[in-house]
């Protein structure tokens, strides 16, 4: 049986399971959170702030990010307050600055009215990356390939296979690319790449030569499209899902990988059981 | 060597007051990091030779920083039956001269800065006559005359009637300046490792966590979160393995308070993370230093060797059977390296990027283990909390902020060094007391405390008493210590964007707001400070700062805009002259000008040259005087796009 703590979300009182993050109980009650770098099927990494909402615990209230806070009883959380919209506007507006031209950031806008961001970046310094590591949390938790990271700091910080170079490591299944919720990182061939295998060959993929592939969030030269390696074929763009090669034909498909449920993995790492 | 029983610490005691006060001549010369800058290397070479040709048998040690680090270099010397003397800024030359008359047997009057009658040993609660040499240790505190010797010295201000150290009280820095970092016998002779002691053999871990807590001790870091809960909660956590991290990331710009701590008496914090590790039941920890800090480094490296020797770091410690290893872990020169979960990361190997909390490292920090996480400044206090009880502790200080808070005062400030204080003292005692006040008679505009992290606290609130509540309270935090003292010729809005550079550059650049926020803020402040300003900015600024203050992941965004929020709060009027007047009071800022502007002063030199050669022709006719004036103009109009060039640069 599970055991439920009562809270209220936007005034309206609801049992939940204990183990849940505030951000799990307002989708079980279908209070919309808006969200960037969250996805079920992976660690949340609390980036974005936009899913902040406020906690009022013991009568005192503080911002927190509801992706990773977990619930606790007689916790009361405001999803829509004066003080949220406000931080929540300049925060989009501040994405919208930055990546003007992602259509995620241009309809998060949209909706909280936003027509112009105050502060315009020089063009050469926009981008549609919007650091929220979707893209390599996906590498690392669902796919194991650890094929790309961070590097820099700061407005500085990008996405790259290490060293800047084809990693070895990059299985090119796409699945950065279709987890990225703002159509910034994209496949490319970099360094001498051998063709990996032509859809129907036989060449197997995971093997050495695949090396000199790489995902490179907007690098130079990036022509676009999961697609762009041969073979390559991502089907559609599911959250939650991954890419796997197909056995028989060496392309890649989707299947779907179940929802982390951190509130729970967390508990029970902290209580020991997780040991 | 080692160290198993009470007897055995005695012994150690005794042969480290044998180096401390010796029945001999002994030198001491300031070789920390602000001694080695003012160059205390080569009047330490200078004493060796000198002591060598004159045949003089000397002690020459090298010692901390005493915290008058404007006095640097300093030598220090001790004669049998005289108080310590304190030579200030000490050259070469002036070196050969103290040596000589070292000789003699009368130490020179000359360049004297203080004298030290009696050592205080805070520890024990004695005071050890110097004059007496070792067999003067453990006198009582207090009544005790002064030594006759004293007169033949009695211009000489004595070390606790200097304006400089009268109104400090030396809990963290009891030790530096005084023994050398090197010797561990110098620091058991002082006290050291009795604590420890006392806690293995006879305090229960629950005891000793309460005795913290009664202390009332708050995490010297910046935050002030209090120390005895926050090893309550790593006890309390479920899990055998627990670690204990020391954080000594100091990277503020201007704060060296944990540098001269770890070069002057690297044992206090190392005595310190033993009791805690005890406290909370943990069996390893980590000395996080910046790699920065090289000599640092090698002090810690040598005390932790030492203690090992001595077996009061290992396996069981003083014969208690409680085992405990520091393992030592350089930063790579990231400054939010310095926030708790960063710190963690960057140990284990991993990017330096917070995590959100909760967990608290309390509950999963290093390598998911529970894990206690304290600055230097709060372990070194520990060994004296537990030797002379917390209720000792409590009684120095405020309501809510115990204790003392060591600060370096840097700027415009004429006794620039490190001060230990207690908690409330005023703004005023620090600057103008202990401070001798702000340079070249130069007025007083603001004291910046806290860092990139604190804020700027205006001349008006001179009488603010310092404690973790009032300086928030005025916008500010009291950070990890380091205080800026700026005169009327610093711009603020200049300051503000400096401290924005600074933490836009060293955003880890995880969660938005800190990442772009910073960088637009420190835009925008440049565009300010370059007259490009426009009517609203300074309001997208607050409003932006208080996004980026409320939304930011850790502590680095969350206190990144207090330089701003308070520079705009005390000082907006300047804001506002640079806005509407394109103008820098202070005449800090320089203007730049916008291709456009250059391209209409361009326009308006040519006109004013056409009119000049129109006028010359209507004056003159043609001739050669006219040439001679067309050519003037011209001269002058290059002069002007000379300037405006300047500007863009």
């Amino acid at each position: 049986m599970q055991e439920k703590v009562r809270i209220k979300i936007d005034g309206r009182e609801i049992a939940v399971d204990k183990y849940f993050t505030i951000l799990e109980a307002c989708r079980e009650v279908g209070v919309h959170v808006p969200t960037l770098c969250f996805d079920e099927a992976l660690e949340p990494y609390a980036a974005c702030r936009l899913c902040v909402v406020e906690l009022v615990t013991k009568g005192t209230k503080k911002f927190v990010a509801s992706c990773v806070y977990p619930v606790e009883e007689g916790a009361e959380i405001r999803t829509v307050s004066d003080d949220i919209a406000r931080h929540r506007k300049m925060l989009v507006e501040l994405y919208l600055s930055r990546s003007p031209n992602a259509k995620r950031i241009r309809r998060l806008a949209d909706e909280l009215g936003i027509k112009e961001p105050r502060y315009k970046f020089d063009k050469s310094l926009t981008h549609n990356c919007v650091v929220c590591a979707m893209c390599i949390r996906a590498c690392s938790e669902i796919v194991g390939a650890y094929a790309i990271g961070f590097s820099g700091r700061g407005m500085k910080k990008k996405v790259e296979p290490p060293f800047h170079r084809g990693s070895a490591a990059c299985i090119s299944c796409g699945t950065c690319t279709t987890i990225c919720p703002t159509e910034a990182i994209t496949l490319q061939e970099i360094d001498q790449v051998k063709t990996v295998h032509e859809p129907g060959g036989a060449a197997g993929v995971g093997a050495g030569e695949v090396s000199g592939v790489a995902a490179g969030a907007g690098a130079e030269g990036v022509k676009g499209g999961a697609a762009a390696l041969p073979g390559a074929k991502v089907v559609g763009s599911v959250p939650g899902s991954r890419a796997t090669p197909c056995a028989v034909c060496s392309a890649f498909e989707l299947i779907p990988v179940p929802p982390k449920h951190y509130g729970k993995w967390l508990s029970e790492k902290l209580s020991g059981k997780g040991e | 060597m080692r160290v198993r029983t009470l007897e055995d610490l005695l012994a150690a005691k005794k042969r480290g007051l044998v180096t401390l006060y010796p029945q001999k001549t002994k030198i001491m010369v300031g070789m920390a990091s602000c001694g080695i800058a003012s160059g205390s290397r080569v009047v330490m070479k200078a004493l060796k030779d000198e002591t060598r040709k004159l045949g003089l048998d000397a002690h020459i040690s090298p010692i901390g920083c005493i915290g008058s680090c404007y006095k640097e270099p300093l030598v220090d010397v001790i004669q049998p039956g005289k108080p310590r003397l304190t030579y200030a800024n000490v050259t070469p030359v002036k070196a050969l001269d103290i040596a000589r008359s070292l000789e003699g047997g009368k130490p020179s009057l000359d360049g004297l800065f203080t004298r030290i009658e009696r050592d205080e040993n805070l520890v024990e609660d004695t005071k050890v006559t110097i004059a007496d040499g070792p067999e003067g240790g453990g006198r009582p505190a207090h009544g005790a005359e002064k030594h006759p010797a004293a007169k033949e010295y009695a211009s000489v201000p004595e070390f606790c009637d200097v304006p400089f150290f009268k109104q400090q009280k030396r809990i963290v820095l009891r030790n530096c300046g005084i023994i050398d970092p090197d010797n561990i016998d110098e620091y058991i002779a002082r006290g050291g490792y009795f604590a420890l002691h006392k806690v293995l053999t006879q305090i229960p871990p629950e005891k000793v966590i309460e005795e913290v807590k009664i202390s009332g001790l708050r995490g010297r870091g910046g935050a002030g979160f209090p120390t005895g809960l926050k090893w309550q909660l790593t006890r309390n956590s479920p899990g055998s393995v627990k670690y204990i991290i020391c954080n000594a990331d100091e990277g503020d710009p201007g704060a060296y308070m944990d540098r001269s701590v770890l070069e002057g008496d690297p044992h206090s914090v190392l005595e310190g993370m033993t009791i805690g590790a005890f406290a909370v039941g943990a069996n390893e920890g980590y000395i996080y230093v910046r790699a920065e800090y090289p000599l640092a480094i090698e002090k810690l490296q040598k005390a932790i060797k030492q203690a090992e020797e001595y077996g009061l770091l290992g396996n069981d410690i003083l014969g208690s059977g409680f085992n405990f290893c520091v393992k030592l872990s350089k930063g790579a020169g990231a400054f939010v390296c310095g926030e708790e979960t960063a710190l963690m990361a960057s140990i284990e190997g991993r990017m330096g990027e917070p995590k959100p909390r909760p967990p608290f490292p309390a509950q999963s920090g290093l390598w998911g283990k529970p894990t206690n996480i304290n600055n230097v400044e709060t372990w070194a206090n520990v060994p004296v909390i537990m030797a002379r009880s917390g209720k000792w502790y409590s009684e120095i200080g405020t309501e809510k902020s115990k204790g003392t808070k060591v600060f370096s005062l840097v700027g415009k400030i004429n006794n620039s060094g490190l001060i230990e204080v207690p908690m409330g003292i005023s703004l005023r005692d620090i600057v103008f007391s202990i401070g001798g006040g702000v340079t070249d008679n130069g007025k007083l505009k603001a004291i910046q405390t806290g860092g990139p992290s604190g804020g700027f606290i205006p001349e008006s609130l001179i009488d603010l008493p310092v404690d973790y509540e009032r300086l928030t309270g005025a916008g500010a935090i009291m950070g990890s210590g380091g205080m800026v003292i700026m005169d009327e010729k610093v711009c603020m809005v200049d300051m503000a964007r400096f401290f924005l550079t600074f933490t836009a550059a060293e955003s880890c650049g995880k969660c938005t707001p800190c990442r772009i926020g910073t960088h637009v803020m420190n835009d925008t402040l440049t565009r300010i400070c370059e007259g490009q300003g426009k009517e609203g900015d300074i309001e997208f600024l607050e409003e932006l700062a208080q996004t980026v203050k409320t939304l930011s992941l850790c502590g680095l965004g969350q206190t990144a805009p207090n330089p701003v929020l308070t520079a705009i709060r005390y000082f907006r009027d300047e804001y506002e002259t640079h806005i509407k007047e394109k103008k820098c009071p202070a005449k800090v800022c320089k203007r730049k000008f916008t291709p456009e502007e250059i391209a209409q002063m361009k326009a308006e030199a040519a006109k004013r040259k056409a009119a000049a050669a129109a006028k010359s022709q209507t004056v003159t006719g043609e001739g050669p005087a006219a040439g001679a004036v067309g050519k003037k103009a011209s001269s002058q109009a290059k002069a002007e796009k000379k300037d405006a060039g300047k500007g863009k640069d």
